[in-house]
């Protein structure tokens, strides 16, 4: 896989989900980690238009060649858009999983509910010590 | 008399001493003796020879009645139809019947063949775009359907026509339970579902079944425009046999069509086995339990046959999957293939057209004897017969059964507004002769019952 760009204001989750906040409005997808141990993503199950969830709340499913996963909020909020490409272009998510194959864009949630999410550098070291602990 | 237990008390002892027990009372002593089956009650007899016990055996089996030794008028979910030869030669044949799960497409071409045929001719029949390899039998597959249709629509209520096969109805409620679904039912009206009193709500699916349990074709255009209103699944169960004369389900806007197989070639045996068939609409596909057989390239090109949607089956997502059911019956569904492969579209319609006629002339003739009445005209191969209240509808069956007659399936235990009626089925097994002589046996029976009283 080629190297992407990661945008600079992301967040990611311990279950590899990434969120990048703007003002109101979040976009969120999973993240080059995740893709990277899916390979290659065959189909998007993701939620109707308005659809409200909490956080850590399943809103979807990623299925791959190898597995079905369940997709989690990273923050509780309201869908307001879902990347309609996917349905027909499931691989976006492999080629470009931070800009083209983002998931959902969510509004109305509660930034405070991000602290526990990590920074990239944060996360990429979560991932070297669980690789470890393995 | 050699007894087969290939242990003997030597053996026993070394192995005790193996793993330091005296005796194998030693070996249980962790067990509380509470809970223990008490040895001293199990009153077994001495073992037999082979010989012994293969007449123990015979003598047994002859108080079985054998459907070719009697005339039998049964239906009701399991049917007595004709089993061509071809199909016990083909799917005995060991390549078939020993074969494992054909995980590794590499060594399973033939079997994943025949699931992917089987799966073409399900939607061929049907009107549906995709159907999964079979589950175990019609009950399983509308209970699953009605999970399907929970998924898919995010409800949590169901709504059933009272109609469909009472086992169904036990089997549905199972898996709603777990699932936490609520039930409701359509009221019966003339044999069928009443379509003036079916209640508007958040429901997932309507789910009905066509030709129903009691043999009459459904208002099926007025529930669909139902589920259309009210944006709940229509889900339809139906006898693959009667899609040769009715109407496919695709047609009045199922969403969901499921069934039982054993009709298609495969022989009536107490407790089955039979298959069940869920077919369903391309939106809906990643919904559908079980398995599906796929066709594709492989490597060199040529067409090749692999399990699709995978993923989503137990074995690789556990608690997550779309549905515990992880297993199809994929001899049952080779049966059923065969079936349709040497009847053909015309033979399968003689099929459903002879059993028609004759349930007809059947009917008719039942309904001059006195003491008995066809309750409702628009039925397929099955009827109900009430039987009126001066006989016991129970006793009638016996008697008949006494001339190894089995007249039908009493009814007074599955619906509270049939009581004293009869479930008669007819299908092409059985001839114009034998139906007189059901008719004439009748007439006899209750014409001695009048003269008696």
């Amino acid at each position: 896989m080629d190297k992407l760009e990661v945008p600079n204001n992301i967040l990611c989750t311990k279950s590899h989900e990434y969120i990048i906040a703007e003002k109101d409005i979040a976009t969120v997808g999973i993240t080059d980690y995740a893709v990277d141990q899916l390979g290659d993503v065959v189909f998007v199950e993701l939620p109707d238009v308005g659809a409200s969830f909490s956080k850590g709340e399943s809103f979807g499913t990623i299925e791959s060649v190898k597995a079905a996963s369940e997709i989690y909020m990273p923050v509780g909020g309201k869908v307001i858009e879902v990347n309609e490409n996917l349905a027909k272009q499931p691989e976006l998510i492999n080629e470009d999983c931070f800009e083209k194959g983002w998931l959902i864009k969510i509004a109305e949630f509660d930034k405070s509910e991000l602290d526990d999410a990590m920074s990239y550098d944060e996360y990429k070291d979560f991932l070297e010590s669980n690789e470890e602990e393995e | 008399m050699y007894n087969y237990l290939p242990h003997t008390d030597q053996i026993r002892e070394e192995m005790l001493k193996e793993i330091g027990f005296k005796s194998v009372e030693d070996l249980f002593s962790n067990i509380n003796r509470n809970i223990r089956f008490d040895n001293s009650n199990f009153d077994l007899p001495e073992g037999v020879s082979e010989l012994e016990a293969k007449e123990k055996l015979s003598e047994l089996a002859s108080n079985n009645l054998s459907l070719s030794d009697c005339l039998s008028f049964l239906g009701g979910g399991t049917y007595y139809r004709y089993v061509p030869a071809c199909i016990g030669t083909i799917i005995e044949r060991s390549e078939f019947l020993t074969s494992y799960t054909p995980y590794q497409p590499e060594v399973s071409q033939g079997t994943l063949q025949v699931i992917y045929e089987y799966q073409s001719m399900i939607c061929n029949l049907t009107g549906m775009d995709a159907a999964n390899a079979s589950v175990y039998d019609g009950a399983t597959a509308c209970a699953e359907a009605v999970l399907m249709a929970a998924r898919i629509t995010k409800r949590s209520k169901a709504l059933i026509a009272s109609s469909i096969n009472p086992e169904y109805k036990e089997v549905i409620k199972t898996y709603c339970y777990g699932e936490g679904i609520d039930i409701d039912y359509i009221s019966l009206k003339n044999g069928k579902s009443d379509i003036e009193n079916i209640k508007q709500d958040e429901y997932a699916c309507i789910l009905i079944q066509n030709p129903n349990y009691l043999g009459s074709v459904e208002d099926v255009f007025e529930i669909s425009e139902v589920c259309k209103s009210s944006k709940a699944k229509f889900i339809v169960c139906t006898d693959l046999i009667s899609s040769a004369i009715l109407k496919r389900p695709a047609s009045y806007g199922a969403d969901i069509v499921v069934g039982d197989i054993q009709s298609l070639g495969l022989p009536i045996a107490f407790g089955g086995p039979h298959g069940g068939f869920i077919a369903c609409r391309t939106e809906y596909l990643r919904q559908i339990p079980g398995r599906i057989a796929g066709m594709t390239k492989d490597l060199d090109g040529k067409t090749a046959f692999t399990l699709t949607l995978q993923t989503r089956e137990q074995h690789i997502r556990r608690a997550k999957a779309t549905s515990n059911i992880c297993s199809n019956q994929a001899l049952m569904a080779l049966a059923a293939t065969v079936y349709l492969s040497v009847m053909g579209p015309e033979g399968l319609k003689e099929a459903a057209t002879i059993s028609s006629a004759r349930a007809h002339y059947l009917a008719e003739k039942i309904n001059k004897i006195p003491g008995f009445k066809v309750l409702f005209n628009d039925f397929l191969y099955e009827f109900v017969v009430k039987v009126d209240d001066e006989f016991s509808a129970k006793d009638l069956l016996n008697q008949l059964k006494e001339q190894n007659i089995l007249a039908g399936i009493p009814l007074d235990d599955k619906f509270d507004e049939y009581k004293n009626c009869i479930l008669v089925c007819v299908t092409e097994m059985n001839h114009i002769s034998g139906i007189d002589k059901f008719a004439a046996a009748l007439e006899k029976i209750t014409s001695k019952c009048c003269l008696r009283s």
